[in-house]
């Protein structure tokens, strides 16, 4: 007897459809990792002294430092001296026009539906595109530096910014952070800078499209975005790689800063390659997000759909500094075939009268390993903090896993906290009552799956939206069991 | 319209339909009773496709085709619509959201034009008044948190929006007040037409004061022991189920 959900199990596992190699000549280093190639990295880069004295500190604490284990993932040891650091596609340093950009990397982007040509582009978006180590492509940049916002790759802004750069790199997640923040402090080659000043609301959505194309290495980006007192800005993230048998490795870092009055919206699709069903390949994504809101009134809101990797480690969290300081945290976050994800956030409350918000949807589907892991933390000094957590689990089938660990540490008594959480299941009989109505198995789990993530969906932007729904779908394809 | 002729089913190998042969013409309305357990959600089940029954022998005929052999999904686009006995909750997914999906499937397998946002709500605004109904059930989940008398009403009211060709109400009348089983059989009533055909199940005689049928069948044990015309309905609720059985194991004799 087949039933409904072992139907959709047994329909063709959906190819992952951006796992295409790109054929591009490479300047890639060997493999391994020693000061040297810290050295080596930073020479490439051209970086001043004070950088690279920082990336040798960072990566002489990480010789010291041991891989967390306490994430609730299972995965056989990493080589770290198997992976290769730095590479990056042949092309001019520094480029005159979009149009220097190689065609090969610009057909990439095309394909995966990212369109570097300004004129061509989506009105009101922003591209910083980093293909492996290195941004190949910002867009819109005259248009923003007009209203003085600084929207360029990481690189770039530590020639054209030092200033910046220096006054606020390490400031959110120190190198000293865990074991991922510090190889990342060593070892990162690229990734994004945005400044908005004073007073300014960013007119269109900032974003960076991250490409891993190289096997056997590693992408270990940064990003820097600075709110300025009663700035705004929304950053958006996408993401891909190629489909290799073995595993890489993704260890990105990314800081937040809001000033008075500020507001940052970040909001992320993570659609890295998740492996094949059996669990061969796919990216481990180990990442450290978190955003200080140092201001008064200030607001970061991070929200991510997270449907690829074969292991996510991923926790985006808010420092609520300033009085009044918002945080938001919004999450779906899709296991399926074997992939796992230990995700959530930290709310650390430190100002008077800070508020946050987490909303977590975890799917589990195949024999998908799901945990939300969040902490709330009300430090003596946050007079009359609140916080609200809702954590939800969906199953689809009955081989797969949703677990729940929501930490919390109140230091002051007029704080409010509420916490929820649910578990439920996709059950055959709600699949066959919407068939009974004339829906598709797919349509019918689409459906309750989109339902059950809505509260997400309506934080991120519209396009995103619609392509986090239609990859969500296609995340649970051939799986849903 | 509707053809079954020696119709075995169960479950896991327990056996539940022995034998069934009904013939439903067009515009008929058919009543099945019996007691509790005797197949008749089976049955409605069946027809449906519910895919843990499984079908051990015999034959479905519906307009012409092999209803055994259709996806559940393509029975219901082609018409069979299931009143569920116990309809059921889907948190998250709105009630409206899911009519129209379902209407537009509907549509789209028909050959027309899908319905838009707008033409939708004006259509169901317009089955709402039909069925003396308000529109306070469509911004809710499916099902979710609804009274039983709520859910059995959503289920008239999504009848009436895709206005089916085979209505298989599965004891749509249980628990209901009067009232609510006034707005059922209206609803029943407003879609009988000489090419719609409807099943009704049930255990009581009382929903049959307000939809007349054209036949009575007695189901008993996965067989159909008895048939007749609608006052069978009253001697049943007379005479109780027993005097059949007692006649049933006569004839069998
Ligand atoms: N899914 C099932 N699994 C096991 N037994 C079932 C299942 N569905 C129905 N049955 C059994 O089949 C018999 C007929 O049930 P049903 O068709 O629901 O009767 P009715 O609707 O007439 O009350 C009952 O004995 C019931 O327990
Ligand atoms: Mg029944």
């Amino acid at each position: 007897m087949s039933t409904a959900i072992d139907r959709i199990e047994q329909l063709a596992n959906q190819d992952y459809k951006y796992g295409f190699v790109t054929d591009v000549e490479a300047d890639t280093i060997p493999k391994g990792l020693s000061e040297d190639v810290v050295r080596l990295i930073s020479a490439k880069k051209e970086e001043p002294e004070w950088l690279l004295d920082w990336r040798l500190t960072a990566y002489r604490l990480w010789t010291s430092m041991t891989e967390p284990t306490w994430p609730n993932v299972e995965y056989d040891p990493i080589d770290y001296q198997a992976i290769s650091y730095y590479s990056a596609p042949k092309q001019k340093p520094t480029l005159e026009s979009m149009d220097e950009v190689d065609p090969e990397i610009r057909a990439t982007f095309e394909k995966l539906g990212i369109p570097l040509e300004e004129q061509k582009m989506l009105a009101g978006v922003a591209v910083d595109a980093v293909f492996d180590s290195v941004s190949v492509a910002t867009t819109f940049r005259d248009k923003l530096a007009d209203l003085g916002i600084i929207f360029c790759s990481f690189s770039e802004a530590v020639r054209e910014h030092p200033e910046l750069v220096r006054k606020y790199v390490g400031t959110v997640v120190p190198y000293s952070d865990n074991f991922f923040a510090a190889l990342n402090s060593a070892v990162f080659s690229d990734g994004s800078f945005a400044y908005i000043p004073k007073g300014v609301k960013c007119p269109m959505e900032l974003s960076t499209y991250f490409r891993i194309n190289a096997a056997s290495t590693g992408q270990f980006e940064r990003t820097l975005i600075v709110a300025d007192e009663g700035a705004s800005v929304s950053y958006l993230e996408g993401c891909t790689a190629p489909m290799r048998d073995e595993n890489q490795l993704h260890a990105a870092v990314v800081e937040l800063v809001a000033l008075d009055d500020a507001t940052i919206k970040y909001s992320t699709v993570q659609n890295w390659y998740p492996g094949d069903k059996d669990g061969k390949g796919g990216i481990y994504n180990f990442v450290t997000k978190r955003g200080t809101a140092a201001g008064r009134n200030s607001k970061i809101t991070w929200t991510q759909v997270e449907t690829g990797s074969a292991i996510t480690w991923k926790y985006p969290g808010c420092i609520l500094q300033g009085d009044n300081s918002v945080g938001e945290f919004y999450s779906v976050a899709v296991t399926n075939n074997r992939q796992q994800a230990d995700t959530g956030t930290k709310m650390v409350h430190i100002g008077r009268n800070t508020r946050s918000t987490i909303i977590s949807k975890g799917i589990s589907a195949g024999h998908g390993q799901n945990t939300y892991r969040g902490l709330v933390r009300i430090g003596k000094g946050a007079t009359d903090a609140r916080n609200y957590s809702q954590c939800d689990s969906l199953l689809i089938g009955d081989r797969c896993g949703a677990h729940t660990f929501p930490y919390l540490e109140v230091r002051n008594t007029s704080s409010q906290v509420e916490h929820e959480a649910s578990t439920s299941k996709i059950g055959e009989d709600q699949i066959f009552y919407c068939r009974q109505r004339g829906l598709s198995t797919e349509d019918a789990v689409n459906m309750i799956v989109s339902g059950f993530c809505k509260e997400v969906f309506r934080e991120l932007p519209m396009e995103f939206a619609v392509e986090a729904q239609k990859l969500l779908g296609v995340s649970l394809e051939g799986s849903v069991g | 319209m509707l053809e079954i002729t020696g119709l075995c089913a169960g479950v896991d190998g327990k056996e539940i339909l022995r034998g069934i042969d009904l013939s439903v013409g067009p515009g008929e309305v058919h009543a099945i009773m019996g007691p509790n357990g005797s197949g008749k959600s089976t049955l409605a089940g069946v027809l449906a496709g519910r895919p843990e029954f499984d079908v051990t022998s015999g034959a479905i005929q519906y307009q012409g085709q092999d209803l055994l052999e259709m996806e559940p999904e393509d029975r219901a686009r082609e018409g069979v619509f299931l009143a569920f006995q116990y309809p059921v909750e889907i948190p998250g997914v709105n009630n409206a959201y899911l009519l129209k999906a379902a209407l537009n499937e509907v549509r789209k397998h028909r050959g027309e034009q899908e319905l838009d946002a707008m033409d939708f709500m004006t259509l169901v605004k317009k089955q709402l008044g039909v069925l003396q109904m308000n529109a306070d059930l469509l911004n809710r989940p499916v099902n979710d948190g609804f009274s039983g008398g709520e859910k059995k009403r959503n289920e008239i009211l999504q009848m009436a929006v895709l206005e089916p060709k085979l209505a298989i109400l599965d004891e749509t009348d249980s628990g209901l007040d009067i009232d609510a089983l006034k707005i059922v059989s209206n609803g029943v009533n407003t879609l009988r037409s000489p090419e719609r055909s409807t099943i009704i199940v049930t255990h009581y005689q009382r929903l049959l004061n307000y939809i007349v049928p054209d036949v009575v069948h007695v189901l008993l044990g996965g067989r159909i022991v008895k048939s007749g015309g609608k006052d069978l309905a009253l001697e049943l609720e007379a005479k109780g189920y027993s005097w059949i059985s007692g006649a049933a194991a006569e004839v069998r004799v």
